[in-house]
């Protein structure tokens, strides 16, 4: 008698397995619905294949080392397309390198406000302006005045080094690389900044407390703290810079060719296809503009997960 | 010069330098706006700017009503279409976040905002322009939609993580299913935030030249029509900037004035809802 009752009151208030967890619904949903960037991302590259396999099948490797773009004998070779959008985006982060990390320790300062957030809304500003108004600033504005103050005399007395020699152009890889630097310092600044700022507030303080200046602190203490994450910022923004379309298709001179001087016309990827991509024809034309698309979002995909991963660790890395 | 005073001197020197380069960064930011509002301005003073459409050099009169409205039109299908989903994944990335798929989609948005916006473009062509034969805007709402979709996703995540506990756990103790908590108690507290981050996706498409360059393609006419192609202030910008003619380069000046005032407001408006959303969240 006492054991049934003992019995029915453990089928009553048994163990958990007597009541299931009723399945989340909600969070099957919002996990299905999630599927979308994954799914558009591998579709994109999926898509961009398939469109371009005429042109890979037919040229192979040759089309990534190739240096004829011929759409009359229709001999496809990317390789001054690719020099141009490697070149371009080096010159541009070693433009914009120095002055990111210095706009981002002055943004990372603890302390005293006013002047300092101006600065920040000013730099996150800067990469809100569409890329196209910066192509139509960098045609009418930037290009004269970088010819004038910038190319001339740098032909006229650095001439004598090889990429450095004239003539000189409005429409110049140089040009491009200037506006571009612009375009990439706020993604390095507003990641480098983020870097800075998970510096242990210990770090800081114990340095001060030694003694040390304020360029003491940062020099010796806070950027190497911050190495790997502003490593990783660079990579970011070099990522947005092999990306850049508009902006240096209107100032880069489309010129299909490895140029001999950075003040020489050239072609970026991202260029061409903008350029080209309405007027191609046939079969081979599209495929191998699409296929250069295909290695451009092959290399940025590839740049950015790399960034990603290096500025994650650094966040979530506690430094000592 | 003493050693310290030699230390405190270099430090004075860094720390002026490294604030006139801060400085420097925002000279371009500066010339920028100047030079689109001088150049700008006389062609947005035309009142028939804004209610006439294209026309071709030497053609007075010309203005950009087509191209907003097209601009309108686009972002507007492609928001229809990345905020639902967007904000959606980013309500899952905030309430079940520490699972390994969530992190997947993490990195999926974050390689997605890097992404070529150009490939974006490619992509919309060969799904709905080479099989319909025909420029068409709802291609390039379908590339606009992908380029918004990860900054929805982010900044919604962003949002509702902010949101305090209290909140979710007092809705689930009061026997409320989880999606009437996450839909109707955190995400309306979460609000402002999520709208910031749809405003600044839709800022972002606005601006986009290059996904709209072969799917909306372009159209001097007044159309309203998703299925053909229509016009695009980016576009007008892009293509009329090129052109020899001052006419044309003034009307391209004017619509790039248009867009730069559209961002201005989109971010700064923002900005001051966001901050209200924090000191709000910080009274719950």
């Amino acid at each position: 008698m006492r054991r049934s009752v003992a019995a029915s009151v453990d089928k009553v208030a048994g163990p958990p397995a007597a009541f299931p967890k009723p399945p989340d619904r909600y969070r099957t949903f919002t996990a299905l619905v999630s599927w979308a960037a994954p799914a558009s991302l591998i579709l994109i590259v999926a898509v961009l294949i398939l469109q371009a396999r005429p042109a890979i099948t037919r040229f192979g490797l040759n089309f990534l080392i190739g240096t004829e773009w011929n759409p009359v004998t229709l001999n496809f070779g990317a390789l001054p397309a690719i020099f141009g959008t490697v070149v371009t985006s080096a010159i541009a982060i070693a433009i914009a390198l120095p002055v990111g990390i210095a706009v981002a320790v002055v943004l990372a300062e603890p302390g005293a406000r006013g002047i300092r957030a101006a600065m920040g809304i000013g730099i996150e500003l800067l990469a809100a302006i569409p890329s196209v108004v910066y192509g139509i600033w960098a045609l009418y504005v930037l290009a004269p005045w970088a010819l004038l103050h910038l190319e001339i005399p740098i032909t006229e007395h650095l001439g004598f080094i090889g990429f450095l020699s004239g003539p000189p152009g409005q429409s110049s890889l140089f040009t491009a690389s200037l506006v571009l630097a612009i375009m990439i310092l706020p993604t390095l600044t507003a990641v480098s900044r983020d870097v800075i700022r998970a510096v242990p507030r210990g770090l800081r303080e114990s340095t001060v407390a030694l003694g040390a200046t304020w360029w003491e602190t940062v020099w010796h203490v806070i950027l190497p703290a911050a190495r790997a994450g502003i490593f990783g910022a660079t990579i970011l923004a070099v990522g947005r810079a092999l990306a850049e379309t508009i902006a240096v298709t209107m100032v880069i001179g489309n010129r299909f060719e490895i140029p001999h001087s950075i003040f020489s016309p050239a072609y970026t990827l991202a260029s061409v296809i903008a350029n080209e991509f309405n007027e191609a024809t046939g079969d081979i034309y599209p495929a191998a503009l699409v296929e250069l698309g295909l290695v451009l979002i092959l290399v940025t995909l590839t740049v950015n997960v790399v960034a990603l991963l290096l500025v994650r660790s650094a966040q979530a890395r506690v430094t000592i | 010069m003493t050693r310290n005073a030699w230390r405190r001197f270099s430090s004075g020197t860094a720390l002026t330098v490294m604030y006139a380069l801060t400085g420097l960064a925002l000279v371009p930011l500066g010339l920028v706006l100047w030079f689109a509002a001088s150049k700008g301005l006389p062609a947005v003073l035309h009142p028939e700017f804004f209610f006439n459409s294209e026309r071709p050099t030497g053609f007075p009169g010309g203005g950009v009503s087509n191209a907003i409205v097209g601009t309108g039109i686009m972002v507007g299908m492609a928001s229809l279409a990345a905020i639902p989903v967007g904000v959606l994944s980013g309500i899952y990335l905030a309430e079940y976040g520490v699972s390994r798929w969530a992190s997947w989609v993490r990195l999926a948005s974050d390689v997605l905002v890097g992404a070529p916006s150009i490939a974006l473009g490619l992509f919309a062509y060969a799904v709905i322009v080479v099989p319909q034969q025909h420029f068409s805007a709802l291609s390039a709402s379908l590339a606009l939609a992908i380029l918004m979709l990860p900054v929805v996703i982010r900044t919604t995540e962003s949002a509702v993580v902010l949101i305090p506990r209290g909140l979710r756990e007092s809705g689930l103790a009061l026997g409320l299913p989880r999606w009437r908590v996450s839909l109707q108690l955190i995400l309306p507290a979460a609000a402002p935030g999520v709208i910031t981050g749809t405003l600044l996706a839709v800022a972002r498409a606005a601006g986009e030249t290059a996904p709209v360059l072969f799917t909306g393609f372009g159209n001097p006419i007044f159309s309203l029509d998703p299925t053909q192609a229509m016009a695009s202030l980016p576009l007008v910008v892009f293509r009329d900037a090129l052109t020899p003619y001052k006419d044309l380069q003034q009307v391209a000046w004017g619509a790039a004035l248009v867009l730069v005032v559209m961002v201005l407001i989109i971010n700064l408006g923002s900005r001051w809802v966001l901050r209200r959303q924090i000191r709000l969240a910080g009274q719950l």
